[in-house]
């Protein structure tokens, strides 16, 4: 009974969608609030009606409801319960689900929060975005149906995918969705500004806290994915430039240019075109992004299962929008009057040169990702393109945008003073010096690579403050004061400050560990020992375990420093019996933001292990600083003057019908 | 400047930084990658020592031998020709006799691979791709008898 009524609501779903589809935008057509307004219902209801498939799925997984396929091939009844939840999406049918919810999610968001949105812009957005809605539910109803029903239920499932069976999964999908999906709402939010023919300030600021909402989810799902990859898959790698990685990289590159754009469009009036046509993009890469994983061209831990009738499926809905998208954009585009003079050295222009330098960049990791799908299907060739290749474009595109980046802040808007800015600096420049030379002392010359790498590093984390420290007046004011003006600076001002400074925190991590990670391969009888880095582990001995769906060989290691015993590591070997599948458990030790990395290999007759174990210094800097981003960006996300519905500029003449 | 010469600096600096991005592309692209190679490929072609490769196939059942310091070799077949790998390291948890594997590194002058990364399918479910092209190439392949 329950996964037919989930299968229904999703058919109610589907058929609102279609109604939300077309209904408003006659409305808006013929300017009939009655029609427009009946956009906010079926949002609200799509939603209501997503939710309770998706709780419908939920509910069969939890019950271990073994007449359901979805359920058999990827549960099992022993698995723990929040592993019973969190494999409703940890399948290509159940996560394309979670997809739907999160649309519709944003969708019901759009309807209940906008307001004082004009009402054919909302009309407008959400047909659009119920265009998505549809091809999507299609896609899930006619190709991937999580409810579909077995003939004869067997007694037990097939268990989740091991892999897969780890806190990670409950929390990074759903956040890469959110980010993923929340910027179909920049998309719908551009196509209707299309459609319409007229674009202005009040449009940026009610797409930007939409779009910032899906990059801090965006950022911190990525961040999580990469720190879930660094300690299930053993190799102690945090980025693979695996094609599925670069698939949720693209649209985070091309939402922060995004960002970035609308900020110039927000406050200037400028870059409309541009702006427009990058919410466009961004979205677009998103579609790719689901595709790439979703369509089993790429083999991965993510393509769940290959079925050619899908990747069609996706390919179509991905060629009518984004083909659409731009098609509607050429057409309509030249309508948009542009505004807003600058010269090139001014805030504009230093926004402009991030767009510049980022989507160059994301350029790069399009052509890396695509280039040997489209090579294999034109000559048959097959080719890999790794690290080597993105460490040689993206990185050098990078450097520059970290460079320019504790300048833009500072420059004024229209007409800036580079020089000037330059000098504000100082500190930054001094802090880069330092560290250079920090550098040189603990390590030598070798190489410029770290010392450069540390430099630029301590220049963005301690540049990015210099805006927030004069306009506070840190250091010539008594604290109070200081302490008065920081709490009068706006929100959005901290949120700049505090994100820059977080890819300062990343860029530091990153550095710290390319250049001077170590690592040791050592086959071990017990009572041997290891030593790295100043850590000396012992062997002491396997112990066999068993887990509710697993058995596992557990290694006990005592960790040393300086002779005395500072803790234990348990790095293991899981087999799970549903599948016949063994995965290794890593061990990881924490010392501040640095870590150990113990994971185990085979074990030998005589009782001996082989073992892989890394020191990681500053490693969780890395993802620390993208949480760091995040909180930036809900500070920006909280300014008032951004809020959703910031009424003056709501008011303005822009509400009114053209013509 | 007039609006004329501010748009010219804007497109100047753009097309600028996508020359230079697209010289780093072709640079990189011709460098750094890794052409993918059945056994059969491999036999035929006899590659010059030193070149990258990546090969894949099936694990050749009984070719499996560990020595010290963590060295492991093994053969790579597609049941046609075996090319021999060489590896120091800790192999994949699935990496075992019979299954599929792909092995990335250079050729030695003796024609075996002397391997950096050994990668192994991580679900039961299914293969690398590229092992499946390969044995399909070869007709060493079933439809449907590991997805």
């Amino acid at each position: 009974m329950i996964p037919e009524l989930g299968h229904y609501a999703l058919v109610l779903a589907l058929a609102l969608a279609v109604v939300q589809a077309f209904v408003p935008m006659i409305g808006a057509f013929y300017r009939d609030t009655t029609l427009m307004r009946l956009a906010t219902s079926t949002a609200i209801a799509q939603f209501v009606f997503v939710a309770l498939s998706f709780a419908a799925l939920t509910a069969c997984y939890v019950t271990s409801d073994f007449s359901v396929a979805n359920v058999v091939e990827n549960s099992h009844s022993m698995m723990p319960l929040v592993y019973k939840f969190t494999s409703v999406w940890g399948n290509h049918e159940g996560s394309m689900l979670l997809w739907v919810l999160i649309l519709a999610l944003f969708g019901a968001g759009v309807a209940a929060f906008g307001r004082n949105l004009p009402a054919t812009l909302k009309a407008l957005v959400l047909a659009v975005q119920s265009w998505v809605a549809t091809s999507f539910y299609l896609f899930i109803l006619l190709t991937s149906n999580p409810f579909l029903r077995l003939p004869q239920a067997p007694f037990e499932g097939r268990d989740l995918n091991p892999i897969l069976q780890d806190p990670g999964l409950a929390i990074h999908p759903p956040l890469l969705y959110l980010g993923y999906v929340g910027f179909s709402i920049a998309f719908s939010f551009a196509i209707a500004a299309l459609i319409e023919g007229r674009i202005d300030a009040a449009w940026a600021r009610w797409v930007r806290p939409w779009t910032l909402a899906a990059w801090m989810a965006l950022t911190v799902g990525i961040a999580m994915g990469s720190y879930w990859a660094y300690y299930e898959l053993g190799w102690g790698g945090y980025w693979f430039w695996d094609p599925v990685e670069n698939a949720s990289l693209m649209p985070w590159l091309a939402g922060t240019a995004l960002l970035h754009s609308a900020v110039v469009m927000e406050k200037r009036n400028a870059l409309k075109i541009w702006t427009i046509l990058l919410a466009i993009l961004t979205f677009s890469l998103s579609l790719i992004g689901t595709f790439l994983v979703r369509s089993g061209v790429l083999t991965s831990v993510h393509a769940f299962a290959t079925d050619p009738t899908r990747g069609v499926f996706i390919l179509a809905i991905l060629v009518f929008f984004i083909g659409g998208g731009l098609t509607l954009f050429a057409w309509r585009a030249p309508l948009l009057k542009q505004g807003g003079l600058f010269a090139p050295i001014s805030r504009e222009g230093a926004l402009v040169f991030n767009n510049l330098f980022l989507t160059t960049a994301c350029l790069t990791v399009f052509v890396g990702t695509l280039y040997p799908l489209a090579l294999e299907a034109v000559t048959g060739e097959k080719i890999s393109v790794g690290a080597p290749f993105f460490n040689l474009t993206f990185a050098p595109l990078f450097v520059p945008l970290l460079i320019a980046m504790p300048f833009g802040p500072l420059l004024a808007w229209k007409r800036g003073d580079l020089y000037g800015a330059a000098q504000r600096l100082f500190a930054a420049f001094g802090a880069a010096l330092v560290g250079i030379a920090a550098v040189f002392v603990a390590h030598g010359a070798h190489g410029v690579l770290a010392p450069f790498g540390i430099g630029l590093a301590f220049f963005v984390m301690v540049g990015s403050l210099v805006d927030i420290a004069e306009r506070t007046g840190l250091f010539p004011l008594p604290l109070t004061t200081v302490k008065a003006r920081a709490l009068g600076l706006p929100r959005s001002a901290w949120g700049t400050a505090v994100a820059h400074f977080g890819v300062g925190v990343t860029v530091l991590g990153i550095v710290c560990v390319t250049s001077w990670a170590s690592e040791r391969i050592v086959s071990l009888k017990p009572t041997q020992h290891v030593s790295l880095a100043g850590y000396d582990l012992t062997f002491d001995g396997l112990a066999e375990r068993s887990g509710p769906n697993f058995r596992e060989m557990v290694a006990h290691f005592t960790v040393r420093r300086g002779g005395v015993i500072i803790g234990s590591m348990d790095p293991a070997k899981r087999t799970f019996t549903a599948r016949a599948m063994s995965t290794s458990e890593a061990s990881l030790m924490t010392r501040r933001v640095s870590q150990l990395y113990l994971s185990l290999g085979d074990t030998g007759e005589d009782g001996s292990v082989a073992v892989r174990l890394y020191h990681k210094p500053l490693v969780l800097l890395i993802w620390l600083g993208a949480v760091v981003m995040m909180l930036g960006g809900a500070l920006s996300l909280s300014d008032r003057r951004l809020r959703v519905g910031a009424p003056k500029p709501a008011a303005k003449s822009a509400l009114q019908p053209a013509e | 400047m007039t609006r004329k010469q501010r748009r010219l600096v804007l497109i100047g600096g753009s097309v600028g930084v996508l020359a230079l991005a697209l010289a780093l592309v072709l640079f990189s692209l011709s460098d750094s990658i890794v052409f993918f190679n059945s056994p059969t490929d491999i036999a035929e072609k006899h590659p010059t020592p030193g070149t990258r490769m990546r090969i894949g196939g099936l694990v050749k059942p009984g070719s499996v031998e560990r020595g010290d310091d963590m060295r492991v070799r093994f053969e790579v077949t597609d049941g046609n020709h075996d090319i021999a790998v060489r590896y120091r390291g800790i192999v994949p948890d699935l990496f075992r006799e019979g299954q599929g594997v792909v092995a990335e590194g250079k050729f030695e002058p003796d024609g075996a691979l002397a391997a950096d990364t050994v990668l192994a399918k991580h679900d039961e479910r299914y293969m690398p791709r590229e092992v499946v092209d390969a044995l399909k190439k070869s007709g060493r392949w079933q439809e449907g008898e590991a997805k």
